[in-house]
């Protein structure tokens, strides 16, 4: 106080010494209260007053920053004490200090609240607390202004305790002999200026908002989830994967346009005419299941029935009939080729053409399934009669085809056109006469297909299909041996051989048996042009089929219209075998499935069934299959079913299942195997060969 | 085209055939050759039938798939032929 009226002047008017000295008291006394007079005074009074020892600093030095740091350390506590550590043998500084600084310790004691010490402590707390009360009302009158705290903690109790303190400490005295009274619960209150004040926040008023959006649109979808739905999906996958790296492959921008136009061309064709596409499989399908239901007994004649009678026969057998097949549109063609394919069991094909010279008009190629008897699977129609038909045994669906006008053609089945996929022509080098035979060749060095023809204008032609085209090389000219006649004018003629069958051997490639119209058979090689390896008088007449036996090497067959069948050794000149049918033989066949079976079919409408192992001289089955009107005309038997399918000249077609006894195998000896094979059949005719030749040797 | 309507035209006209009709894959009937009340019975049914068999089988063996399905009773005989898209359903009476 007393230095700064001191100073005062050095700095400051005249005026500042009164108002400051006035202004200090007035602090002191002020608390709260407000004096209104010489505002001048007030504004002067906030200047800064300076005591006289205070530090006198630049500019630069007052507002030079000291930071100050709160830390928990203790200032007063040691920074760097050392230790000295025996492991080591040095002094070693600790790298943590302690830095707690007690400031005040007390120590006390603690007693449960409910044991005897504890409740007479508590008692005379009680007994201090209600004396000290009394006490202060009656000295708190007086005493309002002395301090400069501020009494209020103590007034407002001391107020609100007035009234009820009297009766405390009525009461204090009162409840000391019975129990120590509890003190009022008090709020635990800041002793130095605690002020109660409650106030209300102003709440803002709620509003509620809303927006509502269209909903998402929503569709219903159900689906199942099964293995094979899953199977399903991951074959799609695979596919599309496929598909895309055939795409990667096959990249160029031409390919690609044009596989663009393709397939725009493809979906609008399919757009029209969608729905029944689809259906063709299904279609073909219930077509064979209808027949089936229709045809049921024959259906299971096929498949089970077995002639029991046969046991009781001793060495004959019968032919039981099964489907017939026949077309609207044949109806008045004679079956004049049939052909069983190779590879599809049930399949077979059937030529039909005219063997009448004067009746020549359209030939016609279907192919019939067993599973369908009513309708061909395949239909192909040509000008000129088909002859003769071979289906090739790698490509079963090619089929080779020769016409009455000379032609041969190739039928491809993958794509069915009426049209043949190749023919031949008069300038490509087709016969001049009808075709009487084809015959599936082995791919020759390039791989490019092949086949031979013979026909009545003496060549056996072999067609190859290069690039396309059917090129032909004519292999044998068939001559007659024999005188050739003179003309007048000097020339010469040499007729010229016609050839109406022939067959390949199994094994020997080249060597191929030839029947002639003369009635001889030629044994000939496709490397000799002009000679023949052998030649055998077989007939008086044509030769109509010539067969190799399948089994046995030497064994070859022919029939004639001079109403025989001969069995001949390729070695022999004459025939082993001789059988007189009494009518035109139309068509031998040896059976697949045994070297000494063959059937044979005659004009009169009769099919003769032979088992040379069984019986020599005779046929062990003579069955009239169609009307006697009609001509039978060819027979095939089928390489797996005990069926044999026999044309006749009206353009039908009759299945016949083989009963049990035509279908004999050796009997086993008991404890011995059953042997079968192809050796076993070659041993079985070769026996019965020897039986006739030692017999011929005789004689 | 044309070879599918022959072949369907054959199955009509063969003996015993009552009828024959065509359903899509929702069992809708899309060509018949029955009046539509029996048509639309015959459809709904069998397309129900169908489903089931078809699951049945592949339910077994995944890799395999239903070819044809026959249903003979009393009076005739039922035959279905699932495809793709579509069932060709015939009913025949099977000359006994």
């Amino acid at each position: 106080m007393l230095p700064a009226s001191a100073k005062a002047p050095h700095k400051q008017p005249h005026k500042q010494s009164i108002s400051i000295g006035r202004g200090t008291r007035k602090r002191d006394e002020d608390s709260g209260t407000e004096v209104g007079e010489g505002t001048d005074e007030w504004a002067q009074s906030k200047a800064t007053v300076r005591p006289p020892d205070q530090l006198e600093l630049t500019d630069t030095e007052l507002k030079e920053e000291f930071t100050r740091i709160l830390t928990a350390n203790n200032p007063h506590a040691p920074q760097n004490i050392v230790r000295y550590s025996f492991k080591e043998g040095t002094y070693k500084p600790i790298g943590f200090v302690n830095q707690l600084a007690v400031h005040y310790t007390q120590v006390g004691n603690l007693i449960p609240k409910d044991s005897d010490e504890g409740r007479r402590q508590h008692y005379r707390d009680e007994l201090v607390a209600g004396s000290q009360e009394s006490v202060k009302v009656i000295s708190e009158t007086g005493n309002l202004e002395e301090d400069e705290e501020p009494k209020e903690l103590e007034t407002e109790p001391g107020s609100q305790t007035d009234v009820p303190a009297a009766g405390a400490a009525e009461k204090v005295t009162e409840e000391e002999l019975m129990t120590p009274k509890q003190p009022k619960e008090r709020k635990l209150t800041n002793q130095f200026n605690f002020s109660e004040r409650a106030s209300q926040t102003y709440n803002n008023p709620v509003r509620d908002r809303e927006c509502q959006t269209e909903p998402p649109p929503r569709t219903n979808f159900s689906a199942t989830a099964n293995q094979w739905e899953i199977y399903d999906a991951y074959v799609e996958e695979l596919e599309k994967q496929e598909k895309t790296k055939e795409k990667e492959k096959a990249k160029t921008p031409v390919a690609k346009k044009s596989g663009k136009m393709a397939m725009r061309k493809l979906t609008s064709m399919e757009s029209q005419t969608d729905d029944l596409i689809k259906l063709s499989q299904a279609a073909k399908i219930m077509e064979r299941m209808v027949n089936q239901n229709t045809y049921d007994d024959i259906a299971q004649d096929f498949k089970y029935y077995d002639d029991a009678a046969d046991e009781y026969r001793d060495q004959v057998g019968t032919l039981l009939p099964l489907w017939k097949f026949q077309n609207d549109k044949a109806k008045r063609l004679s079956v004049t080729a049939l052909c069983w394919n190779p590879k599809y069991r049930d399949l077979f094909a059937v030529g039909y053409g005219s063997y009448d010279f004067m009746k020549q008009s359209r030939g016609m190629l279907l192919l019939y399934s067993l599973k369908n008897p009513s309708f061909p699977e395949y239909m192909f129609s040509s000008n000129s009669g088909v002859m003769c038909l071979d289906i090739h045994v790698d490509h079963p669906y090619l089929v080779a085809v020769g016409h009455y006008d000379g032609n041969v053609a190739i039928y491809n089945l993958k794509k069915p056109h009426s049209q043949p996929s190749f023919c031949s022509s008069a300038k490509s080098g087709k016969h001049s006469d009808p075709v009487w035979q084809v015959k599936w060749q082995k791919d020759d060095m390039d791989q490019n297909l092949n086949f031979f023809s013979v026909s009545s204008d003496g060549r056996i032609v072999s067609w190859t299909l290069v690039k396309r085209k059917l090129v032909h090389v004519d292999v044998i000219k068939l001559k007659v041996e024999g005188n050739t006649t003179e003309v007048p004018e000097g020339l010469q003629l040499h007729p010229v051989g016609c050839g109406t069958a022939f067959d390949f051997h199994k094994e020997i490639d080249y060597m191929f048996l030839v029947g002639t119209e003369e009635g001889k058979i030629y044994k000939c090689s496709k490397s000799y042009s002009s000679q023949f390896l052998d030649t055998y008088d077989a007939h008086n007449m044509s030769v109509d089929t010539v067969s190799w036996n399948p089994y046995h090497t030497k064994v070859f067959m022919s029939c004639s219209s001079d109403w025989t069948v001969k069995i001949w050794d390729h070695t022999i000149k004459t025939p082993m075998f001789i059988y007189d049918l009494n009518s035109a033989v139309g068509d031998v066949a040896w059976a697949p499935y045994s070297s000494t079976v063959f059937a044979a079919v005659t004009t009169d409408g009769k099919a003769h069934i032979f088992d040379l192992a069984i019986n020599k001289y005779e046929a062990i089955c003579i069955q009239p299959v169609a009307a006697r009107k009609n001509r039978l005309t060819h027979v095939q038997f089928n390489l797996i079913h005990p069926i044999i399918i026999v044309g006749d000249d009206r353009g039908h077609i009759i299945s016949l299942k083989l009963s049990p006894n035509l279908r004999k195998m050796p009997k086993e000896k008991k404890g011995q195997e059953v042997q079968k094979g192809p050796a076993v059949e070659i041993a079985k005719l070769d026996k019965l060969l020897n039986l006739v030749r030692e017999v011929k040797i005789k004689i | 085209m044309t070879d599918v309507e022959e072949t369907l035209k054959r199955i009509q006209s063969h003996k015993g055939v009552i009828g024959t009709m065509v359903v899509n894959a929702e069992g809708i009937p899309i060509r018949t050759t029955l009046d539509n009340s029996t048509t639309v019975q015959y459809a709904g049914l069998l397309h129900h039938l169908t489903m089931k068999a078809k699951s049945t089988v592949r339910d077994i063996d995944p890799q395999n798939d239903l070819t044809f399905l026959r249903i003979r009773s009393k009076k005739h005989e039922i035959m279905v032929a699932p495809d793709k898209e579509y069932l060709l359903i015939v009913i025949q009476n099977p000359c006994e």
